[in-house]
């Protein structure tokens, strides 16, 4: 009977720690504890260029997470791209806010940056930003960089 | 011709086995729900499957993640990122190595024991002798071991991954000087429950299965006699190692596109 006992005591202890190492795993390795709060109102950027923008990349302003990239489609009358914000429901924005995508670090992933406009209105869900930003693609800007270098060097 | 009578028969008794071993399993399925009202059965067997392996999980998954640490800070430091270390440890560990290593070790720690029990059993004409009292081996000798193995791998894969995170963070954080809330934010971050942690916990899962069902089919199936044992053993320690790498690229092909 005391055999069987500690059997029972074992595989509690060895259950419990299975449990205990997934819950660890789910609170303070993966994002669940930070994305809890799913709720959120969607707002709508329109990017001539996204670069290597993802689904579920931060939105930021001034460099605080406020929401995240819920959808990226494409907009074939205009051809571009059409980026569905979701903002926590805590954060209200101007209406005239814009909207840029930048690059966290040398190789880091491409976030969405928002800064606020001065309206006295906020941004009702399924509002468009009006300003936006593209991101930046390296190669247009070294192609840029190396035509002014050539027309500096042809006026010398 | 003689060569090629050869090639067949090993051919048919290729396909035979498998044939059998797929029989087995569903016969095995359909003994679990008689383990219902015999919880001791299952009671005993996760006290020899999965309490036993433990200690080898404990240890491997703490030496992996400090490991982990130790080359990937070398490789990260040259491009100034050693803030992703926790990052590469944690995804490697909650995708790829909790999972397979730990199936691994469990294939050779539990695996080749449940199979050489059995074997043994089956050899000493025990397996026999239940059948003679009307009591049915799959269902009182195998159905346990088996759900006790599905059971015990995604709990000791869980283990093993939390274990080689904090190992992670032993060498990145405590040793090499890594930022403590970078290494964790990080993670945080790019860590997705769904996409990776509930994936590796459905791989490790599927390894239980197979790893399981690989070792009690070989212990069933073995020759009786001693050495057909022995030989029955390496068969699931060999067999299961392969079956789980092969799985685990077809699930890693599917799950992460």
């Amino acid at each position: 009977m005391f055999q069987n006992k500690n059997i029972e005591i074992l595989v509690g202890i060895f259950v419990a720690a299975g449990l205990g190492a997934l819950f660890v795993l789910a609170m303070k390795v993966s994002n669940l504890s930070t994305f809890s709060d799913d709720g959120g109102y969607p707002v709508i950027a329109r990017f001539e260029n996204i670069g290597g923008l993802k689904v579920r990349a931060p939105v930021t302003m001034s460099g605080v997470r406020i929401g995240r990239v819920e959808e990226i489609g494409f907009d074939n009358e205009i051809f571009e791209a059409v980026v569905t914000l979701t903002i926590n429901e805590n954060y209200k924005l101007p209406k005239d806010s814009n909207a840029s995508i930048f690059t966290s670090g040398l190789l880091g992933e491409q976030y969405v940056a928002l800064e606020a406009g001065g309206d006295l209105n906020n941004m009702q869900p399924n509002d468009q930003f009006v300003i936006t930003q593209s991101a930046l693609v390296l190669e247009k800007m070294i192609g840029q960089f190396l035509f002014k270098a050539a027309e500096g060097g042809a006026e010398e | 011709m003689q060569w090629l009578r050869q090639l067949g028969r090993s051919g048919l008794s290729f396909f035979e086995r498998l044939g059998r071993g797929h029989l087995f399993f569903f016969s095995i399925i359909a003994g679990l729900p008689s383990l219902l009202p015999r919880g001791r059965l299952l009671l005993q067997q996760l006290f020899a499957v999965g309490v036993l392996s433990l200690l080898i999980i404990l240890v491997a998954g703490l030496f992996v993640g400090m490991v982990l640490g130790l080359q990937g800070y070398n490789t990260l430091v040259d491009f100034g990122a050693e803030e992703s270390l926790g990052v590469m440890v944690a995804l490697s560990l909650v995708r790829e190595l909790g999972p397979v290593v730990t199936a691994l070790l469990f294939a050779g720690r539990a695996g080749s024991a449940l199979t050489a029990e059995i074997g043994l059993m089956k050899a000493t004409e025990q397996l026999s002798g239940m059948e003679m009292m009307a009591v049915d081996p799959i269902k009182r000798v195998i159905a346990p071991r088996f759900l006790a193995g599905v059971l015990s791998m995604p709990l000791l894969a869980a283990i093993f991954s939390a274990i080689g995170v904090m190992g992670g963070f032993f060498v990145g954080v405590g040793l090499l000087g890594v930022d403590d809330g970078a290494f964790w934010s990080q993670i945080q971050n790019r860590v997705d429950f769904y996409d990776d942690i509930v994936n590796g916990v459905i791989k490790s899962i599927a390894f239980g299965i197979v790893v399981t069902w690989v070792a009690v089919f070989e212990g069933y199936d073995a020759v009786p006699t001693s050495e057909g044992v022995s030989r029955a053993t390496t068969r699931t320690v060999v067999h299961a190692s392969l079956a789980v790498l092969g799985l685990d690229f077809v699930l890693t092909a599917l799950m992460f596109d």
